[in-house]
């Protein structure tokens, strides 16, 4: 089996999970990367100061999608202020793969973008 | 320093000493020239030579090493000039080709665009021929225009003429080869057109001067703006103008070299080209872009050209093979040149190159610095594979081996 290409990584590349748009939704944000061009948004709908539902929209690589796929699915049902401290760790270890250097934005995209959508600092998660 | 006798290409690949190189156990296929290209063992040792014996300062040194210094950089100047058919006192040393778009943005757009006037450039720039511009429309409230590009890939001469006609257009700023397209520009035409109308005319030619014979004289623009990284050379770039231009132009950067006389509240400005070169330029850079131009010349720049359109050919041939494969750019080799731009439906750009990477085959994915184009093409993102004098037919079949690979790990 590839060692960063693995099954669930092309599952959730090909047939990704809370991928569209959510209207009305309560937060929402829009980054890119500024390496490669690509560009994801989510839209939230919060209840209680919790997620409820979430939808990314955009394109990228099989790693920033199957990325966001993967979080989308833990993401829900998260306090929004928890999510507004997740770190990068949180996303590379539920990645499941070693992330070179050069694809460390792919795989850090999805958690800027709802960085953003929680608290409004658009930097890049460390 | 002299001029080596006609050399073939094949002989050529053993000038690169970084082909010798293994990366996952696959010996390298370089196929990224059209973003930075690798170095002849003459250009290293011209570099090495220079500082290992005659380093010093130039046009200051009343002493022997200042003396050859001077000697070696104002002779690359003479060289490169004559590569490109240009007067020598009227080329530039810049960093890159994008310092040399932004002084002619600074030093001639600020003296003479203003509100109501406009930029015209075209759909398929690079990043570094449209945010100099849009800086200076922003801060003179002048418009920037877009060509468009065809289907194709190609400009249409009879909307230059419409815009023209309109008679706002200033200044027109074209790349003479896309470096995503590939597309060769009417540059000639395009710059005649201009003059008729009245607008100066820039042409980056950043693509071109690396891999086909470029005269500037015949093209004629009024600024020709290029880089030596991508020509074999080591990275300093060129700046080549028309006299009357360059004469009236008010200077870049302030400082050093660039003087004749300073006083405590003004100065005068050295003669050309060195009114335009503050400080302490990249000396031993020049010295060897002055080698690139050298071994370019001696293989021939007709051949580099030939050489690049059979790999294009080539490439053209062997690239549809592969189910999903779209390409981008003409179809036809006469109006392109040796880049190629790709998808695979199905495979997004950067895990192509991460999977061609695994075989030791570099090409670029991204959006290549130019974002607009990109848009137009409706992709965020293509992979792309360019070629020059190092590269045979058997890089592009290892490109193709390493493409289908990728298919396979994506399960396609």
């Amino acid at each position: 089996m590839d060692a960063l290409y693995r099954d669930y990584i092309l599952d959730h590349y090909k047939n990704p999970r809370n991928f569209g748009t959510l209207d009305p939704h309560d937060l929402e944000w829009h980054d890119h990367n500024p390496l490669c061009g690509d560009e994801l948004g989510v839209h939230l709908v919060v209840e209680d100061g919790k997620v409820v539902d979430l939808r990314f929209h955009g394109q990228g690589c099989a790693i920033s999608q199957a990325a966001a796929s993967i979080a989308s699915e833990e993401l829900v049902g998260m306090d929004v202020e928890e999510v507004g401290r997740l770190g990068a760790d949180w996303v590379i270890e539920l990645l499941g793969i070693e992330i070179s250097p050069t694809r460390r934005k792919c795989a850090l995209l999805s958690l800027k973008v709802m960085r953003g959508a929680t608290t409004g600092d658009a930097s890049w998660p460390e | 320093m002299g001029v080596v006798a006609h050399r073939s290409l094949v002989d050529a690949r053993a000038d690169f000493p970084v082909l010798g190189r293994e990366i996952n156990g696959h010996s390298l296929v370089y196929l990224d020239s059209a973003a930075t290209s690798q170095k002849p063992r003459q250009v290293i040792e011209a570099m090495e030579s220079f500082y290992s014996t005659s380093y010093g300062t130039v046009h200051r040194g009343v002493y022997e090493l200042g003396r050859e210094a001077t000697d070696a950089f104002e002779g690359a100047r003479e060289r490169i000039a004559s590569f490109v058919n240009w007067d020598t006192d009227c080329s530039i040393y810049v960093r890159n080709a994008t310092e040399a778009i932004n002084l002619v943005a600074y030093a001639w757009g600020r003296e003479h665009v203003s509100a109501g006037d406009e930029v015209l450039i075209t759909e398929m720039e690079h990043h570094s021929n449209i945010v100099p511009w849009q800086l200076l429309c922003e801060e003179t409230g002048a418009r920037l225009r877009y060509l468009s590009v065809s289907g194709e890939g190609e400009l249409s001469l009879d909307e230059l003429d419409s815009v023209l006609a309109e008679g706002r257009v200033r200044l027109v700023a074209v790349t003479h080869v896309s470096n995503v397209l590939g597309t060769v520009n009417p540059v000639q035409e395009i710059v005649r057109r201009a003059r008729a109308a009245g607008a100066v005319s820039l042409v980056d030619g950043a693509q071109a001067v690396p891999q086909m014979p470029v005269d500037l004289r015949a093209i004629d623009a009024d600024f020709y703006a290029w880089t030596g990284h991508k020509a074999l050379g080591p990275t300093v770039g060129m700046l080549h103008g028309r006299r009357e231009l360059l004469k009236e132009m008010r200077p870049f950067l302030g400082g050093g070299h660039m003087i004749s006389r300073v006083e405590r509240e003004h100065s005068t400005w050295n003669e050309l080209p060195w009114k335009f070169e503050a400080g302490t330029s990249a000396v031993a850079e020049a010295v060897g872009l002055g080698a690139a131009v050298d071994y370019l010349s001696a293989i021939g720049m007709e051949q580099v050209r030939a050489h690049e359109r059979d790999l294009t050919t080539y490439a053209l041939e062997r690239l549809p093979e592969l189910d999903g494969l779209t390409l981008y750019g003409p179809p036809n080799v006469d109006s392109r040149g040796g880049v190629v731009a790709f998808a695979i439906e199905g495979i997004h750009p950067h895990d192509i190159a991460e999977i061609c990477d695994r075989e030791a085959v570099c090409v670029r994915a991204g959006h290549h610095c130019a974002q607009p184009l990109m848009r137009l093409l409706g992709v965020g993102a293509t992979a792309r594979a360019s070629f020059h004098v190092y590269n045979t037919r058997d890089d592009v079949d290892r490109l193709v081996h390493a493409l289908s690979g990728a298919r396979e790990v994506f399960g396609l």
